[in-house]
């Protein structure tokens, strides 16, 4: 079939130009547009993260009392760490938002500059989140130590290694962007990336609220 | 730590004679394909039109493949289970105990999630988006990916039959059994990691289809203008996006508890056993319902089809196919009663069960009043349908029995559980499986099975399957429990030789099958299906050719109505007109990807790897699937368009067989 490649309508590069064609789920004749189905498909994907947490969070209510005599949130949860995590996972979103807005506008400057920040901000979440970590450790509090505080490191860092793996998919759109410019499925990718990344600070925002602040309020 | 981790020489059972055999057997065989593909020059074609196929039918074939070789593997299990229960009394049997605990864990896990998933979700790919009027899936490269997961959870847990040792812990690992202080051998991690990944899979392809029953649907086709099937597909799916990640979670618990010394489940440091089993069946339930649900669908098409009506109270049934969804959510404490929730706890999950019994009884009559002066068709598809109500009743109505918490203390883990679930899932999702297959085979590969071998097959199956079955009912009132190597009860010998007597019946049903599958190819020209329409059908699978173009339609269908095809066909002889010849325009379809092959080739070192401990080996194999990822998305042409002029040749020439077939029959009339 690489021969029927050959003679498509050249778009760039070689792609077949859209509107010429009678497209999968695009076009005149069925179906939602394909950045819907894209963006909705994501969409499905997330529930299904949502729920993964939700897993883990029912996990942590369950044996948050269930100490084995160790230390409880009270005598381990640093705010101060954990409202500076906050404003750099928050403060990245935003600029994540604008990144979105750059590749709109073609605005390479724009797009390549708030993703750069956004990294930035992702990973000095991830460097304070592994620095609390391995603080906790090294108090003899590690996940080994008590089934509440194996809820805490699993459900915690299941975050982490999104906001992780956030990270590594950010790099490759920048790379992307850069190699390749603004194709339509590039584009698309960018607003799955930035679906991902918002929902990580929902959960973030879930996970300050009932891991930390409740951790600490007086019994 | 050594370079391989916890891998050694020793992890060959070779001191077992029977696990060496059979995978020396297994070994030799697929030497044998391999070689033969090499030889005849195949491999090309595989890979072109097959491995790195990205076409829905394609992978839906290949998933039902990878379920009906399993299934092999399955029963093959069961039948070592029989034949030593038939001669355990007082006696060791021929299979220790060490053995007969990893083959009763190896034939759930298969059946359940090699069998039983990979065939529905199988003909999901295949006929949902031909039922819908769409060309492909929403995502067709994931669908890809999504199978070669599944079929690379399969193939760790048939290495495990000859590199180490399965699982001892039951088709689900309750801890603290499973964890590391009382399984520390690599068994319980073969499980988990199989299921881990092929788990993946599974919900790949569950997001897949939710947004393609969503979005991807013909022009006009509204939500309650789809077929049956394609609901079912939809409710199955929903379940498998919010259950599975459940699944996944709790394994990942079980796996830090036991690779990184966490408390989830064990004993000690505060861990909860409980929190398992409520996690667990939160996944469990709705799983028997992501299962069954498209067996409902099957049922319905083929219900309609032979008995030449519309489904009786489609809407209901839509109804009830939602509610199941939801409800299924709801009851699942009723897997384990007996340990200690309280009175007004069972009672409450007690009462959601019977309810949940109700939208499955209104489609059952449903199909009773779908079939009720109809001019049934007795095919085989119609046999399994009519097999499968008559079971099921009785699967559900013992499944009614065992939702009383009073009685469950009583049956509880006896053979009775055993013999209900595997009355609703044998007589439930594998008759309708079996009806799918059957009934869709000809639109898959243009050719109809032998319809006397399948009705042998169905009837040895049916007969086999009460045979092995109901005895176990009667030994669950006696009191034997599930499990068990061997016994000293004298009075459970007979029925157990009863019950392997049923299980040679089936088997001989399996053989049945082979052949049939073997004959049919041989003689396909004189079963040939050149209309596209070989059972007189209802919904748009049955519009275009079999086997369909890789594109589906020439020209997308334009739904007006419920029943789209039967539609179309009663204009079409009320116009007494020829069909005219649409204009043709260009199509653009997805490329064939390796992507998927190649994940999964990753996936499966990377399972192996974390298995045995190799830890760089886990790192070489997670650089190499995210370095595919990258490849993939490096990609420019991800489209490839097919002409109109080559749309037209394949449509004309698909049209003109179909007139002569018409015409034919007309003069043979």
């Amino acid at each position: 079939m690489s021969s029927l490649q050959a003679t498509a309508p050249g778009g760039p590069r070689g792609g077949i130009s859209p509107g010429k064609a009678a497209a999968l789920t695009e076009g005149r004749d069925h179906g939602a547009a394909k950045r819907i189905v894209v963006g909705y498909g994501f969409w499905i994907f997330l529930i299904s993260d949502i729920i993964m947490f939700a897993a883990f969070f029912a996990t942590y209510a369950v044996l948050t009392d269930s100490t084995d005599g160790g230390p409880s949130g009270r005598d381990l949860f640093d705010l101060r760490t954990v409202a500076i995590e906050t404003a750099c996972l928050l403060t990245s979103s935003l600029f994540c938002g604008l990144a979105g807005i750059g590749a709109q506008a073609r605005n390479g400057r724009m797009f390549q500059g708030a993703m750069a920040v956004t990294f930035v901000l992702g990973a000095a979440f991830l460097f304070l989140e592994v620095r609390e970590f391995a603080g906790m450790v090294e108090h003899g509090a590690g996940p080994q130590r008590s089934a509440f505080l194996s809820a805490f490191f699993a459900l915690i860092g299941c975050h982490g290694l999104h906001v992780t793996a956030g990270l590594l998919w950010l790099l490759t759109m920048m790379a992307q962007v850069m190699a390749k410019g603004y194709r339509e499925d590039i584009l698309r990718r960018i607003l799955c990336f930035a679906l991902f990344w918002h929902t990580l600070d929902i959960v973030w925002v879930a996970l300050f609220s009932l891991v930390y602040l409740v951790g600490v309020a007086p019994s | 730590m050594s370079l391989w981790g916890k891998l050694g020489w020793d992890a060959i059972p070779l001191d077992q004679p029977l696990p060496l055999i059979s995978s020396a057997v297994v070994a030799v065989v697929i030497t044998g394909v391999l070689a033969w593909v090499l030889v005849k020059g195949h491999l090309p074609y595989l890979w072109k039109e097959w491995i790195t196929s990205v076409d829905h039918k394609r992978i839906g074939v290949m998933y039902i493949v990878l379920a009906l070789v399993m299934l092999m593997r399955g029963f093959s299990d069961a039948i070592l289970m029989r034949a030593q229960q038939s001669i355990a009394m007082n006696a060791p049997g021929f299979l220790p105990p060490d053995h007969y605990n990893q083959v009763f864990s190896a034939h759930g896990t298969m059946m359940i999630f090699f069998v039983a998933m990979p065939f529905v979700i199988g003909l999901m790919n295949f006929v949902v988006p031909l039922q819908l009027g769409a060309r492909d899936v929403a995502f067709p490269t994931l669908n890809s990916v999504g199978f070669w997961l599944t079929a690379t959870g399969a193939l760790l847990v048939n290495i495990s039959l000859v590199v180490g040792e399965f699982a001892r812990t039951g088709w689900l690992p309750y801890p603290p059994l499973s964890e590391l202080a009382y399984s520390p051998g690599v068994g319980v991690d073969y499980y988990l990691w199989a299921l881990q990944i092929s788990g993946i899979g599974t919900l790949l392809s569950g997001v897949n289809l939710v947004t393609t029953v969503l979005k991807v649907r013909a022009p006009g086709m509204s939500y309650l203008r789809m077929p049956m099937f394609c609901w079912t597909t939809l409710a199955s799916n929903l379940l498998i996006v919010a259950a599975f990640p459940i699944l996944t979670a709790t394994f990942a618990m079980l796996l830090l508890d036991r690779y990184a010394g966490f408390h989830f489940f064990t004993n000690d440091g505060g861990g909860n056993v409980m929190m398992f089993m409520n996690l667990i069946w939160a996944w469990g339930h709705p799983e028997v319902y992501i299962l069954i649900l498209p067996a409902f669908g099957i049922f319905s098409e083929v219900a309609s089809t032979f008995s030449g009506k519309p489904l009786f109270g489609y809407r209901s049934m839509v109804v009830a196919t939602m509610a199941i969804c939801i409800i299924s959510f709801m009851v699942w404490l009723h897997h384990f009663f007996t340990m200690g929730a309280g009175a007004d706890v069972n009672a409450i999950f007690g009462i959601a069960t019977m309810i949940i019994a109700v939208p499955t009884g209104v489609k059952i009559f449903n199909w009773l009043f779908t079939m009720y002066g109809g001019r049934i068709v007795f095919t085989a598809p119609t046999l399994w349908s009519i097999g499968f109500m008559v079971t099921f009743v009785i699967g559900g109505m013992t499944g009614v029995l065992l939702a009383v918490p009073p009685a469950d203390f009583v049956l509880h883990n006896s053979l009775f559980l055993v013999a209900h679930f595997h009355n609703v899932i044998i007589g439930g999702v594998i008759f309708g499986a079996f009806a799918g297959y059957e009934f869709w085979f000809p639109k898959a590969f243009g050719f109809k099975l032998h319809e006397g071998l399948g009705k042998a097959a169905f009837w040895f199956w049916i007969v086999g399957f009460y045979l092995a079955f109901m005895p176990l009912y009667v030994l669950g009132l006696m009191g034997m429990t599930r499990r068990m190597q061997h016994y000293d009860v004298a009075a459970w010998q007979p029925w157990l030789l009863a019950a392997a007597a049923g299980a040679a019946l089936i088997f001989i049903g399996i053989v049945l099958q082979v052949v049939q599958l073997v004959w049919s190819i041989r003689h396909r020209e004189s079963l040939r299906d050149r209309t596209g329409d070989p059972w007189n059908g209802r919904s748009l699978e049955w519009a275009t050719a079999s086997p369909p173009p890789m594109f589906n339609f020439a020209v997308l269908p334009n739904v007006e109505g419920e029943e789209a095809y039967w539609g179309i066909k009663q204009r079409a002889k009320q116009q007494a007109l020829p069909e005219a010849e649409p204009d043709y325009v260009d199509i653009e379809m997805p490329r064939n990807s390796p992507t998927g092959f190649i994940c999964a080739f990753f996936a499966t070192i990377m399972g192996f790897a974390l298995i045995w401990h190799i830890w760089w080996l886990v790192g070489v194999a997670f650089v190499g699937a995210f370095a595919t990822f990258v490849v993939f998305a490096w990609r420019d042409n991800h489209e490839e368009l097919i002409p109109a002029a080559e749309v037209a040749r394949v449509d004309r020439a698909n049209r003109a067989s179909r007139s002569a077939a018409l015409v034919g029959a007309a003069a043979a009339t």
